[in-house]
């Protein structure tokens, strides 16, 4: 049952909640700003490779004693430069790429876990998160990687727009792709590691992909959807998050259904104006 | 005396995995040249096209560029991905992307793109997503973007490949323009009739230069069995060499559609 008795602003008496919904609403924006990359050079599937690749290396760290931003950072972005380099062979496929990389590391740290840890409370804060146990250290990492992914894009958009629609003429006309490519996995990397203990890869995965998708369909251009993206990421994901309060469910999840609920609006909405024009063409 | 030569390669090889893609070619492209590469598909067309680019290293031989040489190339239209959101200007614009990096296209960029976009017949077109523009105008966006920094010397992979007839008459329009204002000029080709018989200069390639030189010179059906593997027989119309496909005559009989 919808519980509403306290008013609009109760979940903001309890810090808690309020430190949740900032992390949210940031990690939203962060997820929506990369995912416009993720969904354009079709790699919808990285994010979830990415963060089981995380938490291999979170486990290993783990087991080995050492930091688990060092351990889990390290491993993470070395799996992320390894698959941007098996995919370009092109022996094997992005996607195929992404599938042996990060399950192969999934599999490690499960392994490690097993042997010398709690394997299954362990999977279950990488799939889920903590997102109402984030402290303020939390929201300063994720606040931080936020602040350098933006600053990046700004400083190299042009190099990580032509590596991304054309990477042949971009590598001919003197842009290091190879670099560019490494550069955008660190900073998937990096935003899967300080987001990752907060609000779960599967949260994770769904902001790297619906709110690009939901901005491609809104506009034809690459510098809209830049803004337009981390907008829709970081609306959803704070929406979402206050309504899982009043709605008392998993705060993950109402945020994926409330991105989605925006993806079908304005998939419905992109069909009748696709069907519109065309019945407008018709009729001159 | 010879034209200043742009590119020589010499007696270069390339090979994917140890296979080699391009043998022993020696070619050289000179001011002033407008040279179609023409060839099987897997003959290293494109592989040549890339090591005069400077975009792979031959494994024997070697590249040589006038130093400072401009270049621009334009990719088969094939490989792009038209529902990436993009529009003509930014397509104009991401090849800055040594010089301008951030997002802001500035008023000066503005003003030179769209000099050449007026200048190559797509003047008001700048805004629009590249899907909307029709085939002619597609691949005549590409050859802007590879004109934006002035090339002495403009590389096309296939450029009339998956395009109809009128888009390809207005491509080798457009490029006899871009040869007549001193643009020098080397494509590659399928399309032997249609194109490569009306340029300047051709080269045969199947692995290695199996002729090199004036269309009429070339085009002979040794030459075309040599690099085709296929018998075909070269006809002369209006002075110009046609080239006939044993192949699809010996179909059109089986299938009855020839008297």
């Amino acid at each position: 049952m919808i519980s509403l008795v306290g008013g609009v602003f109760t979940p903001f008496n309890y810090q808690f909640f309020t430190n949740g919904i900032i992390v949210a609403t940031i990690a939203g924006g962060l997820c929506g700003l990369l995912g416009v990359f993720v969904v354009l050079r079709g790699m919808s599937y990285i994010g979830h490779g990415l963060s089981h690749a995380v938490f291999g290396g979170a486990a290993a760290s783990a087991v080995m004693g050492i930091n688990y931003f060092v351990g889990a950072g390290v491993w993470g972005i070395i799996s992320g430069v390894l698959i941007g380099r098996i995919a370009r062979r092109r022996l094997i496929g992005a996607d195929a790429a992404i599938g042996v990389v990060t399950t192969a590391s999934f599999a490690l740290g499960l392994a490690l876990l097993n042997r010398y840890g709690q394997a299954q409370k362990s999977i279950e804060a990488v799939l889920f998160g903590s997102v109402l146990g984030v402290k303020p250290i939390d929201i300063l990492a994720v606040a931080l990687v936020t602040v350098f992914t933006v600053v990046l894009i700004l400083a190299f958009y042009r190099a990580l727009l032509f590596a991304t629609f054309d990477p042949e003429v971009a590598e001919v006309s003197g842009v290091r792709v190879a670099w560019v490519e490494a550069l955008l996995m660190a900073m998937l990397s990096l935003t899967i590691l300080v987001t990752m203990r907060v609000i779960g890869t599967l949260l994770i995965s769904a902001m790297l992909v619906i709110p690009a998708s939901t901005a491609r369909m809104l506009t034809n251009s690459f510098a809209r959807m830049l803004w337009i993206s981390p907008l829709i990421g970081a609306a959803t994901a704070g929406v979402g998050m206050y309504a899982s309060y009043f709605l008392d469910t998993s705060a993950s999840a109402t945020i994926i259904l409330t991105a989605t609920a925006v993806f079908i609006s304005v998939y419905a909405l992109a069909g009748i104006r696709g069907r519109s024009r065309i019945a407008h063409v018709h009729h001159v | 005396m010879s034209p200043e030569v742009l590119v020589e390669c010499a007696h270069i090889s390339c090979a994917y995995d140890s296979a080699f893609v391009v043998h022993d070619v020696h070619f050289t492209v000179r001011k002033g040249d407008f040279v179609g590469i023409v060839g099987p598909s897997g003959s290293g067309k494109t592989t040549l096209l890339k090591a005069v680019l400077g975009a792979i290293r031959p494994q024997s031989g070697h590249v040589t560029m006038k130093p400072g040489l401009r270049m621009g190339y334009v990719p088969q239209v094939e490989s792009v991905d038209w529902n990436f959101p993009v529009t003509v200007l930014e397509v104009m614009v991401m090849t800055r992307s040594k010089v301008g990096r951030r997002p802001r296209i500035t008023a000066e960029e503005r003003t030179a793109a769209l000099e050449v976009l007026d200048r190559l017949g797509l003047g008001g077109l700048q805004d629009r997503h590249i899907r909307e523009l029709s085939g002619g105008q597609q691949q005549r966006v590409f050859v802007a973007r590879a004109l934006f920094h002035k090339p002495e010397l403009l590389i096309l992979d296939e450029p009339t490949s998956g395009v109809d007839i009128r888009t390809r008459h207005e491509v080798l329009h457009l490029l006899a323009d871009l040869h007549d204002d001193g643009v020098s000029i080397v494509l590659t080709t399928h399309d032997l009739n249609g194109l490569a018989a009306h340029l300047p200069r051709m080269v045969c390639l199947n692995r290695e230069v199996i002729a090199d030189g004036a269309p009429i010179d070339v085009l002979t059906s040794e030459v075309l069995e040599q690099t085709y593997g296929a018998p075909m027989e070269v006809l002369l119309h209006e002075g110009m060499p046609v080239v006939l496909d044993h192949g699809g005559t010996d179909v059109a009989k089986r299938v009855g559609t020839l008297l």
